[in-house]
């Protein structure tokens, strides 16, 4: 995996979802229940398979100016990855 | 009284039939009867209020619930609550167009149990031909790109294949395997003699695991669940009573642990006779056990007291004859010593009693 070729995806059933009752954002997958806080979730709405990490990184900064930077887009990815979140 | 925090996940005991007559199965000696089962529109409303009071996890279970031939519709009615979904099956029953159907109603995991990476020693366990069965699911559902999770119940019949086990994970492309080693309820408790294990047997698969986890070359995700007849320390049973997770048993009965039927006096509610926000928030049932008030010397004073709340109240009533006694998996516990002797005596000439349906003279439909 490197950055500039990686293309992030959910795993296989992994579903984004609002959780209502608890008001919050969450990523579904088998046995866990992954708590989005922030933008998490418009980043995570990215991620599916034809994004680089760049190109998520040029729509989010546009998209929503001031709301995350590069770095820390790149450092959450990175992140969910190694728990499993991301494939 | 302050209302509870919200369920997370609903475990739906679909049915109690189910071709498999695994000794260890923790579902009650006395199976719900076919002709009580819960109809389609009564589970669909169970998923619309669960859904609604903020469970996200079902375990669509059993029994088998490919034996439910509604399943499809089951898994289509909790999908559009908007609940994530999974398929807790042996795998007997899980063909093509099965699969198909139930992709098509949203699933969105399957769980499939495996009793040993042995064929014939499988299928012994089983109490039926279903290996087969099991490797041809696997692959059915990674062909379709769903999520697959490998669960084994171990015990001392299967414990030194765990070696065996974790490769055949590894050869099915699971995502996930579950090594639970037996917990004793039901008919598991029924047999806890023939199963226990050695305390040889379990030092070797806990080196196992290690080793296995300490691989970088696979992606497989390993959990094990540790024997607490064995460790001195009470299992946080259900993340604590009436506070994660709840169950509903194929005739409406919720409880608050899939064992709790077996506490006597707990006048369990059912979705027939009152709505589930009631049920969690409200009723005897689920009130008994929560929180930290009913708890018993020494629990009430223990600084763990809100990471295992006080052990498993089922176990508790298993060994002592009080459910409200602190868990004697617990090395505090007054009553430890029960457990310590269990897990100590020579168990290897008892016979596992096979699971099945009590005996009737009137005939019902299916099980």
């Amino acid at each position: 995996m490197t950055a500039t070729v990686w293309r992030p995806a959910l795993p296989p059933g992994g579903l984004l979802r609002t959780d209502a009752a608890r008001g919050q954002e969450v990523l579904l997958l088998p046995e866990r229940v992954v708590v989005l806080h922030g933008s998490a979730r418009r980043v995570l709405e990215l991620c599916d398979g034809q994004h680089t990490v760049d190109d998520i990184t040029t729509q989010l900064t546009q998209q929503h100016p001031g709301s995350a930077r590069a770095e820390d887009i790149a450092h959450f990815l990175t992140r969910l990855h190694a728990q499993g979140c991301l494939q | 009284m302050t209302t509870p925090a919200p369920p997370w996940a609903l475990l739906a005991e679909l049915t109690h039939a189910c071709p498999l007559h695994c000794g260890y199965c923790s579902n009650p000696l006395e199976l719900t009867r076919r002709s009580t089962e819960l109809s389609t529109q009564r589970w669909a409303e169970v998923f619309r209020q669960a859904a609604a009071m903020g469970v996200l996890h079902t375990h669509l279970s059993g029994g088998e619930p490919l034996l439910r031939e509604d399943l499809d519709a089951l898994t289509r009615a909790a999908v559009d609550a908007g609940l994530y979904t999974q398929l807790v099956t042996s795998g007997v029953g899980l063909s093509t167009s099965r699969l198909d159907d139930l992709v098509d109603a949203g699933l969105h995991s399957v769980q499939l149990s495996v009793q040993h990476a042995d064929p014939p020693l499988s299928d012994t366990i089983a109490g039926r031909a279903s290996f087969r069965n099991k490797e041809a699911a696997a692959q059915l559902v990674k062909q379709r790109r769903l999520p697959l999770g490998i669960n084994v119940v171990l015990h001392r019949h299967n414990l030194d294949a765990l070696d065996d086990l974790l490769q055949l994970a590894v050869a099915w492309q699971a995502d996930r395997i579950e090594l639970a080693n037996t917990q004793f309820y039901g008919w598991g408790l029924l047999n806890r003699a023939a199963l226990m294990p050695s305390h040889e047997q379990l030092a070797d698969a806990a080196a196992t695991v290690a080793r296995w986890r300490q691989r970088t070359d696979i992606e497989l995700d390993i959990t094990w669940v540790e024997p607490d007849y064995f460790t001195g320390v009470p299992k946080p049973c259900m993340g604590g009573w009436g506070a994660v997770s709840l169950t509903v048993t194929p005739d409406g009965t919720v409880l608050p642990c899939p064992a709790a039927a077996s506490v006597p006096g707990l006048d369990a509610p059912n979705v027939l006779e009152h709505p589930l926000p009631w049920i969690w928030n409200e009723s005897p049932a689920f009130n008994r056990y929560r929180g930290t008030d009913w708890m018993p010397s020494p629990c009430r004073d223990c600084a763990h007291k809100n990471e295992d709340f006080g052990g498993c109240r089922c176990q508790a009533f298993a060994l002592t004859g009080d459910a409200s006694r602190t868990d004697p998996a617990c090395s505090l516990a007054p009553d430890h010593d029960v457990i310590t002797s269990l897990a100590s005596a020579d168990s290897a000439s008892a016979e596992v009693v096979r699971r099945r349906p009590t005996r009737r003279s009137t005939s019902t439909v299916g099980g």
